[in-house]
């Protein structure tokens, strides 16, 4: 049995407090002890992005953080991105532009869009490209994804 | 419905979250530590076969002494938990040392930048780390810390003297990275940093090469030449710098310099390249490098 490590954190805005392995990832917890499925395990190794959740305003690979290292922190989750008011104006985007295939990426994209857009909501093309290097789509060509970006950008900054 | 558990192996035994630095160095002192900060290489590596990691998992993220990028006399030190979007971020590098943000522009993706320290690419001692080149290019050294006799114990590696080979490194058990330090270039001082593999972001170095050198026009002094990837740990190469040093650029002393290198280092084949490929991209970065100094 591993160590487990009792932790408190604030999960979409919802204070939440359990005991985690020592050796596990943020991304196994969310997944599979807080049933919040939307962030993905994918490459495991931080190559892919399909597991981007918002630490602390930071965009990260939940597979490559510890799960004990969330104590004390604020996660946001594509889960909790939704809103009374509905949902946010990238995943609106994504809709609108048919920025999906097998949406196996998206959740992850859609977190680190969210980030790019809360430090820069005008980027160039070239500034989201860079801005998504470290997320993997092997459906869409991203052609779709970008175009969704600058139309999130345009909704973000008005 | 319940999703089945999944079983990760059991490596560790203990955990603490320190929150400063003797209390972290506490936790290490007994050489049965595995710390960690942002994770990017030890959650990878730690289940991997045959690998030995301490059973105490020490989370330094806490530790007030290993944070902050700051101004000394005549210096600038990086905290260990530095990460790399700070380094990126960071006003005071971009104008006195601006090879550092431009390195850390080419580390990985947005997401690894944002957890990846400086502490961490120095620690996990690859042959092909990105952040070691320029700061070989810039003399630093690394500042050290342990507990002796119940008190913290510091002491400098020039990082050029730090690496034993690949995942090796001179540390001892209990001793942590507080930071590294170097003196902050004066005029004239150029410097650049090169590297590639088969897709821009996310790449493990297939070469990487740093040249930092004061400029007089076109004539160098103090060449400093980095190359990671090219033989078991970041190297700098004296020998090649020697016959840089006080020259003035034109081809045929940029075609001396690259047969010098090509003398100087030792790449490997392995699946992300061969040690051909590896030669000719040593030179094509040096060329470049060289072109750009002369460029301005």
């Amino acid at each position: 049995m591993p160590l487990q490590v009792d932790i408190t954190f604030t999960l979409n805005g919802r204070e939440t407090t359990l005991g985690v392995p020592a050796d596990a990832s943020a991304l196994t917890v969310l997944r599979e002890r807080l049933d919040l499925a939307g962030a993905k395990l994918a490459c495991g190794e931080g190559e892919c992005g399909a597991c981007t959740v918002i630490v602390d305003g930071q965009s990260l690979n939940s597979c490559l953080m510890p799960a004990v290292d969330l104590a004390g922190r604020s996660v946001l989750t594509i889960e909790g991105l939704w809103t009374a008011d509905g949902v946010d104006p990238v995943q609106d985007a994504f809709i609108e532009h048919g920025a999906v295939q097998c949406g196996f990426c998206t959740p992850g994209m859609i977190m680190q869009i969210r980030y790019l857009l809360d430090r820069n909501p005008n980027m160039s093309e070239d500034e989201i490209r860079r801005g998504l290097e470290g997320n993997v789509c092997r459906c869409t060509g991203y052609k779709k994804i970008i175009d969704a970006v600058i139309a999130a950008g345009r909704a973000t900054a008005a | 419905m319940t999703l089945p558990q999944l079983q990760e192996p059991s490596a560790f035994e203990e955990y603490v979250a320190p929150t400063s630095l003797k209390a972290a160095l506490e936790a290490m002192a007994d050489g049965a530590a595995t710390c960690v900060a942002g994770g990017t290489d030890l959650w990878v590596q730690k289940d991997e076969p045959g690998r030995t990691i301490g059973k105490r998992l020490v989370n330094i993220k806490h530790v007030p002494e290993l944070a902050g990028i700051t101004e000394t006399a005549g210096g600038i030190r990086l905290g260990a938990l530095v990460t790399m979007t700070q380094v990126l971020d960071s006003a005071l590098l971009r104008k006195m040392v601006p090879v550092l943000p431009a390195t850390a522009d080419k580390f990985a993706s947005v997401q690894i930048r944002n957890a990846a320290t400086v502490g961490g690419n120095v620690a996990n001692a690859s042959p092909a780390a990105d952040f070691v080149i320029p700061l070989l290019c810039l003399d630093a050294v690394v500042a050290l810390a342990s507990l002796k006799a119940g008190k913290v114990a510091t002491r400098t590696i020039p990082i050029a003297e730090i690496f034993t080979g690949p995942g090796r490194t001179k540390m001892v058990p209990g001793e942590l990275i507080t930071g590294v330090k170097f003196a902050v270039p004066k005029a004239g001082f150029h410097a650049g940093f090169a590297k590639t593999g088969p897709r821009p972001a996310l790449e493990i170095a297939l070469v990487s090469l740093g040249f930092a050198a004061y400029l007089d026009g076109t004539t160098m002094r103090d060449v400093r030449l980095a190359l990671g990837a090219v033989a078991p740990t970041p190297i700098r190469a004296h020998k090649t710098e020697a016959v840089l040093e006080g020259q003035t650029i034109d081809a045929e002393l940029i075609e001396r310099a690259s047969d010098a290198l090509d003398k100087e280092i030792a790449p490997i084949d392995d699946h992300r390249g061969s040690a051909w490929y590896r030669r000719r991209l040593a030179r094509a970065y040096l060329t470049q490098e060289l072109s750009n100094a002369v460029a301005g």
